[in-house]
Protein backbone atom coordinates (compact mmCIF):
# COMPACT_ATOMS: atom_id res chain seq x y z
CA UNK A 1 0.00 0.00 0.00
CA UNK A 2 2.85 2.37 0.82
CA UNK A 3 4.17 1.76 -2.70
CA UNK A 4 0.80 2.87 -4.07
CA UNK A 5 0.82 6.06 -2.00
CA UNK A 6 4.27 6.85 -3.36
CA UNK A 7 2.95 6.20 -6.88
CA UNK A 8 0.10 8.63 -6.26
CA UNK A 9 2.60 11.35 -5.31
CA UNK A 10 4.82 10.57 -8.30
CA UNK A 11 1.69 10.87 -10.48
CA UNK A 12 1.14 14.33 -9.00
CA UNK A 13 4.66 15.35 -10.03
CA UNK A 14 4.02 13.89 -13.49
CA UNK A 15 0.91 16.05 -13.75
CA UNK A 16 2.89 19.14 -12.75
CA UNK A 17 5.58 18.34 -15.36
CA UNK A 18 2.96 17.68 -18.07
CA UNK A 19 1.33 21.01 -17.27
CA UNK A 20 4.68 22.83 -17.50
CA UNK A 21 5.35 21.09 -20.85
CA UNK A 22 2.10 22.54 -22.18
CA UNK A 23 -0.04 19.39 -22.15
CA UNK A 24 -3.75 19.90 -21.54
CA UNK A 25 -5.51 18.15 -18.68
CA UNK A 26 -7.17 15.79 -21.17
CA UNK A 27 -3.90 14.86 -22.86
CA UNK A 28 -2.05 14.27 -19.58
CA UNK A 29 -4.86 12.12 -18.17
CA UNK A 30 -5.32 10.12 -21.38
CA UNK A 31 -1.55 9.55 -21.53
CA UNK A 32 -1.50 8.26 -17.95
CA UNK A 33 -4.50 6.02 -18.57
CA UNK A 34 -3.29 4.56 -21.88
CA UNK A 35 0.49 4.47 -21.47
CA UNK A 36 0.59 3.63 -17.74
CA UNK A 37 4.38 3.40 -17.56
CA UNK A 38 5.80 6.11 -15.33
CA UNK A 39 9.38 6.26 -16.56
CA UNK A 40 8.30 6.43 -20.22
CA UNK A 41 5.83 9.24 -19.56
CA UNK A 42 8.38 11.32 -17.65
CA UNK A 43 10.88 10.81 -20.48
CA UNK A 44 8.46 11.79 -23.24
CA UNK A 45 7.13 14.88 -21.50
CA UNK A 46 10.65 16.02 -20.51
CA UNK A 47 11.72 15.84 -24.17
CA UNK A 48 8.72 17.97 -25.17
CA UNK A 49 9.37 20.44 -22.36
CA UNK A 50 12.99 20.83 -23.53
CA UNK A 51 11.76 21.61 -27.04
CA UNK A 52 12.45 18.18 -28.59
CA UNK A 53 10.38 16.64 -31.37
CA UNK A 54 7.45 14.27 -30.87
CA UNK A 55 9.43 11.52 -32.63
CA UNK A 56 12.29 11.84 -30.10
CA UNK A 57 9.77 11.95 -27.24
CA UNK A 58 7.95 8.80 -28.35
CA UNK A 59 11.24 7.05 -29.19
CA UNK A 60 12.80 7.62 -25.78
CA UNK A 61 9.54 6.63 -24.10
CA UNK A 62 9.42 3.33 -25.99
CA UNK A 63 13.05 2.45 -25.21
CA UNK A 64 12.13 2.79 -21.54
CA UNK A 65 8.95 0.77 -22.04
CA UNK A 66 10.81 -2.11 -23.72
CA UNK A 67 11.75 -3.76 -20.44
CA UNK A 68 8.08 -4.48 -19.76
CA UNK A 69 8.36 -7.06 -22.55
CA UNK A 70 10.51 -9.13 -20.18
CA UNK A 71 7.88 -9.08 -17.43
CA UNK A 72 5.26 -10.85 -19.59
CA UNK A 73 6.89 -14.31 -19.39
CA UNK A 74 7.45 -13.85 -15.63
CA UNK A 75 3.79 -12.99 -14.99
CA UNK A 76 2.18 -15.24 -17.60
CA UNK A 77 1.74 -18.41 -15.47
CA UNK A 78 0.07 -16.36 -12.70
CA UNK A 79 -2.61 -14.71 -14.84
CA UNK A 80 -5.61 -16.97 -15.32
CA UNK A 81 -8.52 -16.46 -17.69
CA UNK A 82 -9.35 -15.97 -21.33
CA UNK A 83 -8.06 -13.57 -23.91
CA UNK A 84 -10.15 -10.61 -22.70
CA UNK A 85 -8.94 -10.90 -19.12
CA UNK A 86 -5.33 -11.33 -20.29
CA UNK A 87 -5.62 -8.31 -22.60
CA UNK A 88 -6.70 -6.19 -19.60
CA UNK A 89 -3.95 -7.67 -17.41
CA UNK A 90 -1.39 -6.91 -20.13
CA UNK A 91 -2.01 -3.18 -19.70
CA UNK A 92 -0.68 -3.46 -16.15
CA UNK A 93 2.50 -5.49 -16.87
CA UNK A 94 5.01 -3.07 -15.30
CA UNK A 95 7.76 -2.90 -12.64
CA UNK A 96 5.47 -2.50 -9.63
CA UNK A 97 2.94 -5.24 -10.43
CA UNK A 98 5.70 -7.72 -11.35
CA UNK A 99 7.57 -6.83 -8.15
CA UNK A 100 4.57 -7.36 -5.89
CA UNK A 101 3.47 -10.57 -7.67
CA UNK A 102 6.96 -12.09 -7.69
CA UNK A 103 7.28 -11.46 -3.94
CA UNK A 104 4.18 -13.58 -3.20
CA UNK A 105 4.74 -17.08 -1.88
CA UNK A 106 1.91 -18.92 -3.67
CA UNK A 107 0.47 -18.81 -7.16
CA UNK A 108 -2.90 -17.54 -5.86
CA UNK A 109 -1.23 -14.79 -3.83
CA UNK A 110 0.82 -13.77 -6.85
CA UNK A 111 -2.31 -13.45 -8.96
CA UNK A 112 -4.17 -11.51 -6.24
CA UNK A 113 -1.16 -9.23 -5.70
CA UNK A 114 -0.90 -8.53 -9.42
CA UNK A 115 -4.54 -7.44 -9.77
CA UNK A 116 -4.67 -5.51 -6.48
CA UNK A 117 -1.46 -3.61 -7.21
CA UNK A 118 -2.38 -3.07 -10.86
CA UNK A 119 -5.88 -1.71 -10.22
CA UNK A 120 -5.03 0.54 -7.26
CA UNK A 121 -1.96 1.80 -9.10
CA UNK A 122 -3.97 2.62 -12.24
CA UNK A 123 -6.55 4.58 -10.26
CA UNK A 124 -3.92 6.52 -8.27
CA UNK A 125 -1.78 7.13 -11.35
CA UNK A 126 -4.64 8.66 -13.33
CA UNK A 127 -6.08 10.56 -10.34
CA UNK A 128 -2.66 11.87 -9.31
CA UNK A 129 -1.91 13.04 -12.83
CA UNK A 130 -5.17 15.00 -13.02
CA UNK A 131 -4.58 16.61 -9.64
CA UNK A 132 -0.99 17.48 -10.60
CA UNK A 133 -2.09 19.25 -13.79
CA UNK A 134 -4.76 21.20 -11.90
CA UNK A 135 -2.43 22.22 -9.06
CA UNK A 136 0.47 22.88 -11.41
CA UNK A 137 3.43 24.71 -9.88
CA UNK A 138 1.68 25.13 -6.53
CA UNK A 139 3.14 21.80 -5.37
CA UNK A 140 6.61 21.93 -3.84
CA UNK A 141 9.38 19.52 -4.81
CA UNK A 142 8.45 16.10 -3.31
CA UNK A 143 12.11 15.04 -3.43
CA UNK A 144 12.49 17.26 -0.34
CA UNK A 145 10.76 14.41 1.56
CA UNK A 146 13.02 11.79 -0.03
CA UNK A 147 10.32 10.51 -2.39
CA UNK A 148 12.97 9.57 -4.97
CA UNK A 149 14.38 7.02 -2.51
CA UNK A 150 10.97 5.35 -2.00
CA UNK A 151 11.12 3.34 -5.23
CA UNK A 152 14.63 1.90 -5.01
CA UNK A 153 13.92 1.04 -1.34
CA UNK A 154 10.64 -0.67 -2.25
CA UNK A 155 12.43 -2.70 -4.93
CA UNK A 156 15.14 -3.66 -2.43
CA UNK A 157 12.42 -5.22 -0.28
CA UNK A 158 11.00 -6.94 -3.39
CA UNK A 159 14.48 -8.13 -4.44
CA UNK A 160 15.17 -9.81 -1.09
CA UNK A 161 13.12 -12.99 -1.74
CA UNK A 162 14.75 -13.30 -5.20
CA UNK A 163 18.31 -13.49 -3.85
CA UNK A 164 18.01 -16.21 -1.22
CA UNK A 165 19.91 -18.65 -3.45
CA UNK A 166 23.12 -18.48 -5.42
CA UNK A 167 21.73 -18.03 -8.98
CA UNK A 168 19.53 -15.11 -7.88
CA UNK A 169 22.50 -13.49 -6.13
CA UNK A 170 24.62 -13.82 -9.26
CA UNK A 171 21.81 -12.39 -11.42
CA UNK A 172 21.39 -9.38 -9.11
CA UNK A 173 25.12 -8.67 -8.75
CA UNK A 174 25.90 -8.99 -12.46
CA UNK A 175 22.84 -6.90 -13.37
CA UNK A 176 23.92 -4.13 -10.98
CA UNK A 177 27.41 -4.10 -12.49
CA UNK A 178 26.06 -4.11 -16.07
CA UNK A 179 23.75 -1.19 -15.26
CA UNK A 180 26.65 0.87 -13.92
CA UNK A 181 28.85 0.05 -16.92
CA UNK A 182 26.10 0.67 -19.50
CA UNK A 183 24.72 3.92 -18.04
CA UNK A 184 27.41 6.33 -19.32
CA UNK A 185 27.56 4.75 -22.79
CA UNK A 186 23.93 3.97 -23.73
CA UNK A 187 20.72 6.04 -23.87
CA UNK A 188 18.29 6.07 -20.93
CA UNK A 189 16.38 2.78 -20.69
CA UNK A 190 18.97 0.64 -22.46
CA UNK A 191 21.06 -0.21 -19.34
CA UNK A 192 18.14 -2.15 -17.84
CA UNK A 193 17.81 -4.20 -21.03
CA UNK A 194 21.57 -4.90 -21.01
CA UNK A 195 21.33 -5.89 -17.34
CA UNK A 196 18.74 -8.56 -18.19
CA UNK A 197 21.61 -10.53 -19.79
CA UNK A 198 22.76 -11.24 -16.21
CA UNK A 199 20.34 -14.18 -16.16
CA UNK A 200 22.72 -16.13 -18.44
CA UNK A 201 25.73 -16.35 -16.07
CA UNK A 202 23.26 -16.82 -13.21
CA UNK A 203 21.68 -19.84 -14.94
CA UNK A 204 25.11 -21.36 -15.60
CA UNK A 205 25.94 -21.03 -11.90
CA UNK A 206 22.60 -22.69 -11.08
CA UNK A 207 23.32 -25.61 -13.43
CA UNK A 208 26.72 -26.17 -11.86
CA UNK A 209 25.31 -26.32 -8.35
CA UNK A 210 22.53 -28.66 -9.53
CA UNK A 211 25.09 -30.99 -11.09
CA UNK A 212 26.95 -31.33 -7.83
CA UNK B 1 2.50 16.99 -27.84
CA UNK B 2 -0.11 15.86 -30.36
CA UNK B 3 -2.90 13.33 -29.79
CA UNK B 4 -1.38 11.09 -32.43
CA UNK B 5 2.00 11.04 -30.64
CA UNK B 6 0.25 10.08 -27.40
CA UNK B 7 -1.66 7.27 -29.13
CA UNK B 8 1.46 5.91 -30.86
CA UNK B 9 3.24 5.93 -27.52
CA UNK B 10 0.32 4.13 -25.87
CA UNK B 11 0.14 1.50 -28.63
CA UNK B 12 3.89 0.86 -28.48
CA UNK B 13 3.92 0.61 -24.69
CA UNK B 14 0.96 -1.78 -24.76
CA UNK B 15 2.62 -3.98 -27.38
CA UNK B 16 5.69 -4.45 -25.16
CA UNK B 17 3.55 -5.20 -22.11
CA UNK B 18 1.17 -7.56 -23.91
CA UNK B 19 3.45 -9.68 -26.05
CA UNK B 20 4.56 -12.06 -23.30
CA UNK B 21 1.12 -12.52 -21.77
CA UNK B 22 -0.77 -12.97 -25.02
CA UNK B 23 1.74 -15.21 -26.80
CA UNK B 24 2.24 -17.49 -23.82
CA UNK B 25 -1.48 -17.49 -22.94
CA UNK B 26 -1.05 -18.68 -19.33
CA UNK B 27 1.61 -21.26 -20.10
CA UNK B 28 5.13 -21.03 -18.83
CA UNK B 29 7.95 -20.71 -21.35
CA UNK B 30 9.59 -23.87 -22.75
CA UNK B 31 11.63 -26.00 -20.33
CA UNK B 32 15.14 -24.87 -21.16
CA UNK B 33 14.19 -21.19 -20.97
CA UNK B 34 12.33 -21.48 -17.65
CA UNK B 35 15.38 -20.94 -15.37
CA UNK B 36 16.20 -17.76 -17.31
CA UNK B 37 12.69 -16.37 -16.78
CA UNK B 38 12.84 -17.31 -13.09
CA UNK B 39 15.99 -15.22 -12.71
CA UNK B 40 14.65 -12.16 -14.58
CA UNK B 41 13.08 -10.50 -11.51
CA UNK B 42 16.40 -10.69 -9.60
CA UNK B 43 18.28 -9.12 -12.53
CA UNK B 44 15.68 -6.48 -13.44
CA UNK B 45 14.89 -5.36 -9.88
CA UNK B 46 18.60 -5.06 -9.14
CA UNK B 47 19.11 -2.96 -12.29
CA UNK B 48 16.12 -0.77 -11.34
CA UNK B 49 17.52 -0.20 -7.84
CA UNK B 50 20.91 0.84 -9.23
CA UNK B 51 19.31 3.07 -11.84
CA UNK B 52 16.97 4.79 -9.38
CA UNK B 53 19.69 5.21 -6.75
CA UNK B 54 22.73 6.22 -8.79
CA UNK B 55 21.45 7.66 -12.07
CA UNK B 56 20.17 11.17 -12.68
CA UNK B 57 19.53 12.54 -16.18
CA UNK B 58 21.37 9.59 -17.72
CA UNK B 59 24.56 10.05 -15.69
CA UNK B 60 25.99 8.24 -12.67
CA UNK B 61 25.82 10.45 -9.57
CA UNK B 62 26.21 9.93 -5.83
CA UNK B 63 23.68 11.95 -3.84
CA UNK B 64 21.37 11.72 -0.83
CA UNK B 65 19.45 8.82 -2.40
CA UNK B 66 22.39 6.48 -1.84
CA UNK B 67 22.38 7.12 1.92
CA UNK B 68 18.63 6.51 2.06
CA UNK B 69 18.76 3.32 0.01
CA UNK B 70 21.65 1.95 2.13
CA UNK B 71 19.56 2.65 5.23
CA UNK B 72 16.69 0.83 3.50
CA UNK B 73 19.03 -2.10 2.80
CA UNK B 74 19.85 -2.36 6.49
CA UNK B 75 16.12 -2.34 7.24
CA UNK B 76 15.57 -5.16 4.70
CA UNK B 77 18.45 -7.12 6.25
CA UNK B 78 16.88 -6.64 9.73
CA UNK B 79 13.64 -8.05 8.24
CA UNK B 80 11.73 -4.80 8.79
CA UNK B 81 8.23 -4.62 7.25
CA UNK B 82 7.91 -3.18 3.73
CA UNK B 83 6.46 0.14 4.93
CA UNK B 84 9.33 0.62 7.40
CA UNK B 85 11.92 -0.04 4.67
CA UNK B 86 10.40 2.61 2.42
CA UNK B 87 9.90 5.19 5.19
CA UNK B 88 13.44 4.73 6.57
CA UNK B 89 14.90 5.26 3.09
CA UNK B 90 12.78 8.38 2.52
CA UNK B 91 13.57 9.85 5.94
CA UNK B 92 17.34 9.33 5.64
CA UNK B 93 17.36 10.75 2.11
CA UNK B 94 15.38 13.79 3.22
CA UNK B 95 17.65 14.37 6.23
CA UNK B 96 20.88 14.04 4.23
CA UNK B 97 19.45 16.34 1.56
CA UNK B 98 18.39 18.93 4.15
CA UNK B 99 21.82 18.78 5.81
CA UNK B 100 23.72 19.16 2.52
Amino acid sequence: MVLNIAIGIVALTFGVLADSAGLSLAKAVVMSALVLTGASQFAAVSVIKDGGSAVTAVGSALVLAARNMLYGPVLSPWIRGGLGRRAVAAHMVIDETTGMAAAASTREDAERSFWFTGITLTVLWIGGTALGVVLGGRIGDPDRWGLDAAFPAAFLALLAPQVRERPGQVAAAVAAALTIVATPITPNGVPILVAALAVIPAMIVGRRSDAR
Amino acid sequence: MSWSAILVMAAGAYAFKAIGLLVLGGRTVAGRMQPLVGLLPAALFSALIVQQTLVSDGELVIDARLAGVLAGAIAVWRRAPFVVVVLVAMAVTALVRAAA
